[in-house]
């Protein structure tokens, strides 16, 4: 169960999204499943920069790997701002170019490329949860 | 993630390879800017090296093409995109909004 501390930084993200794959393909996952949590890892990271922490250098990211027969998970844990997943409206996918919102794309693609997403606040923590099913 | 760009007589070709991300997604939008800061808004951006898209990424191309396809002034093409890369712009629901060739020649013959 490796735990790696980045600094909340854009440019850790290719630090973390190595981690992570190296983790994922240890684990037995495909090539393709490791694509989906490299991106829904990018997203979560991304979105506790700059939503959580407010930018960068504000905050660490502690990124921990676990996984057995059945399934891979990755732990995001921050002390940014909380997360309220409600607050988040999905964005219109079939909008015309012209009404295609700049923002609110993120969350929604996390949720797509994992099989359960679950955001939890303890003692000023945020602790995301990422789980990918194996086979 | 590394930036190319060549100039062609009816439109713009942009060679990005590797990632982008919320740390390189800036880079590529200063890239466009330029090309359409000089009044060319016919852009192919080849693929075909591109190992990854974040949705920072997406907005950046999103932006452009918006940008591109005012007035009827030109428009954002793609080439040489992988299955990966194809599965985020699917999920992100981008497919309609943009072509989609096999390779720099016939997008930039598009043109």
């Amino acid at each position: 169960m490796p735990t790696i501390i980045f600094p909340g930084y854009y440019s850790s993200l290719e630090k973390i999204a190595d981690f992570v794959k190296k983790e994922a393909q240890e684990s037995g996952l495909s090539r393709a499943q490791i694509f989906a949590v490299e991106n829904a890892v990018d997203e979560a990271c991304s979105n506790i920069i700059e939503h959580a922490y407010g930018g960068e250098g504000i905050g660490d990211i502690h990124c921990t790997a676990i996984w057995d027969q059945k399934e891979f998970t990755i732990i995001l844990e921050d002390h940014g701002r909380s997360f309220d997943p409600e607050k988040v409206p999905d964005p219109d996918l079939k909008a015309p170019l012209r009404d295609r919102k700049p923002h609110g794309l993120g969350y929604y693609m996390m949720r797509q490329w994992m099989d359960e997403v679950k955001f939890d606040f303890h003692d000023n923590r945020n602790r995301l949860t990422l789980v990918k099913f194996k086979g | 993630m590394e930036i190319h760009n060549v100039e062609y007589k009816h439109c713009d070709l942009i060679e990005v390879s590797g990632r982008i991300d919320s740390s390189t997604a800036p880079e590529l939008a200063e890239a466009i800017k330029k090309i359409m800061d000089a009044g060319r808004f016919k852009i192919v951006i080849d693929m075909s090296k591109l190992e990854f898209i974040s949705s920072a990424g997406l907005r950046v191309l999103i932006a452009t093409q918006k940008n591109c396809r005012r007035y009827n002034r030109g428009e954002l093409v793609f080439a040489g995109i992988s299955k990966y890369i194809m599965d985020v712009f699917e999920l992100a629901g981008f497919t309609p909004l943009f072509k989609f060739f096999d390779d720099v020649v016939a997008a930039v013959g598009y043109f």
